[in-house]
């Protein structure tokens, strides 16, 4: 008896009093609120658009018609089409930031944070200023006689990918950078001495060991890209939609939850599905939440 | 050697236009913020004008936005970073039921999209008849920062030894002191780089603010607002005026981070 309360008191009490907020945060706001998004994709709603709890997976069949495949093919277009710009400049900056030998290292690697604690919807309405009819790319242009009519940047899918891009970079930067500051320079050195060229080097030295850092930063930046609805809506001004416009749209206008819940459903199940890829390639969880 | 010289040039343009990329936007909204126009949408250039930023205190709908941001980010914070770092502490020494289930669960804000946590949070908050506000608003925030503060904290306990602890029990400390005069000094870096992301990730939260402010609106929702009928300059003034508070904020703490590594 006194020894199992002296248990309690030296390991039990205190588990308690420090994992608990963090238990009952994550069971009642996160796993709570998921189960319940589950079942109201099986509800329907009645004629006042109130959800009616009665099992139905028309839901799940609405889901399948034209319009919405087309915008689901889309949203995947634009974030893959975003995931490998955010690459293809992201590897290169990262490369020539993390290997510099300038004292000023810090400063470059605090200036790609900075721009990110600037408002991001202000950010993109500063894109959307940049790119409009007299906005000043067209002034620019102008005055380098390369057009004669403002061009309208504006309103195109383009546009939307750009925003993505804009918005999700850090996250492919971060990763990458971390991955190839830990670079072992003799193993390169080793290489090059051992007769290989620089781009013999690269794709079987640096590549392999930096692939972790794309793969997470690549999870980082598609995942996001399915959702971030204001950026289409600002810069793509609904022509270019993602699924997030759509959940957006059934939760905000249309009122019909159970929809927009079914929506959410579908969104949930592409992330796990492809966090199990990035998992099964060998991807390491802890390096997501940088 | 010519070869070589050729690749560095290379590299420094490369790298002024990804800087170009990233700071483009945020050019527009400091000049326009001085553009004396104010027919919309504020493109071209009506010469310089401080108007913005006297009017900007009597637009007190925007004020007050901002003061809510900061409210909800300094309390939410505050919470995320108290629950976060006891639960890592927690997590790291205890082994308990359901562990990995919590371990699981704290991935989700980090993966899932923003929309999906909204809209749950959202259907959650109505469901059980919570009034949207300001304390949804913070339940909100508190729950996407507290598993960025765990992680955070996490990767400084990875190498943590747990005798400093047993001597301190041992030398006649009690568990409440040793927790704040041993363990959290050797924890700070990470305590403070998992506030400081809490910090960062509250003040810009567009997407999940969305669906649970009800009256309360946040800044990023009064920008959101705006955007919608054309920024009005006195939002690119407050942004500019954002921009420098964040830009002295940053100096001044790396500059301290700095200082403290090379003692």
């Amino acid at each position: 008896m006194s020894k199992s309360r002296l248990n309690f008191k030296a390991n039990t009490l205190p588990a308690i009093v420090m994992v608990g907020p963090v238990v009952v945060i994550m069971v009642l706001l996160i796993a709570v609120p998921l189960i319940y998004v589950g079942i109201m994709s099986s509800c329907s709603i009645d004629e006042f658009y109130n959800v009616t709890y009665n099992f139905t997976l028309e839901n799940y069949i609405r889901l399948a018609n034209q319009d919405y495949l087309k915008i689901y093919s889309q949203s995947i277009c634009i974030a893959f089409i975003t995931t490998l710009i955010c690459i293809l400049i992201g590897y290169p900056f990262s490369y020539f930031i993390a290997r510099t030998k300038s004292k000023k290292k810090k400063i470059l690697y605090m200036l790609v944070i900075i721009p990110f604690w600037t408002n991001s919807l202000i950010r993109i309405y500063g894109w959307r200023t940049f790119l409009g009819t007299n906005g000043w790319l067209n002034i620019i242009l102008q005055l380098l006689n390369i057009t004669d009519e403002p061009i309208d940047f504006l309103y195109k899918t383009g546009a939307t990918v750009l925003g993505m891009v804009y918005c999700l970079i850090p996250f492919m930067i971060l990763p990458l950078y971390t991955s190839i500051e830990k670079l072992d320079v003799t193993l390169l050195e080793a290489s090059s001495d051992l007769g290989a060229g620089s781009m013999k080097t690269f794709v079987n030295v640096i590549l392999p060991l930096t692939s972790g850092g794309i793969f997470s930063g690549s999870l980082m930046v598609f995942i996001p890209c399915l959702g971030y609805f204001f950026v289409s809506d600002i810069l793509g001004g609904g022509n270019s939609d993602v699924i997030g416009n759509l959940i957006e749209r059934q939760f905000q206008g249309g009122n019909n939850w159970p929809l927009g819940a079914a929506l959410s459903i579908v969104l949930i199940v592409v992330t796990l599905a492809l966090v199990k890829v990035y998992q099964k390639l060998g991807g390491d969880m802890d390096a997501l939440g940088v | 050697m010519k070869k070589k010289k050729h690749s560095g040039i290379f590299k420094i343009i490369f790298c002024l236009f990804v800087y170009i990329f990233l700071f483009l936007p945020i050019a527009v909204i400091v000049v326009n913020s001085f553009n004396a126009t104010n027919s919309k949408p504020y493109m071209s250039w009506k010469g310089f004008t401080l108007d913005w930023y006297l009017k900007l205190w009597s637009n007190s709908s925007l004020l007050e936005a901002f003061g809510n941001t900061m409210i909800i980010a300094i309390i939410s914070t505050l919470c995320a970073t108290a629950i976060g770092t006891l639960a890592a502490v927690g997590m790291y020494k205890y082994k308990f039921k359901g562990k990995g289930l919590i371990d699981g669960l704290l991935y989700i804000p980090v993966v899932i999209p923003e929309i999906v946590l909204g809209i749950s949070l959202l259907t959650l908050f109505s469901k059980v008849n919570i009034p949207r506000g300001m304390i949804t608003l913070i339940l909100a925030h508190v729950t996407f920062c507290v598993p960025f503060v765990i992680f955070n904290v996490r990767a400084r306990l990875s190498g943590y030894d747990n005798s400093i602890e047993e001597a301190s029990l041992d030398l006649g400390a009690n568990r409440i002191m040793t927790f704040f005069k041993v363990t959290m000094p050797v924890l700070a870096p990470g305590i403070f780089g998992g506030a400081l992301l809490a910090f960062t990730l509250s003040i810009d939260d567009v997407i999940i603010s969305y669906f649970v402010y009800g009256q309360t609106k946040t800044y990023p929702l009064k920008v959101m607002e705006s955007v919608k009928s054309g920024v009005a300059p006195d939002v690119n003034a407050l942004s500019t005026l954002i921009l420098i508070g964040t830009i002295i904020f940053v100096i001044l703490t790396q500059g301290d981070l700095i200082k403290r590594k090379s003692k």
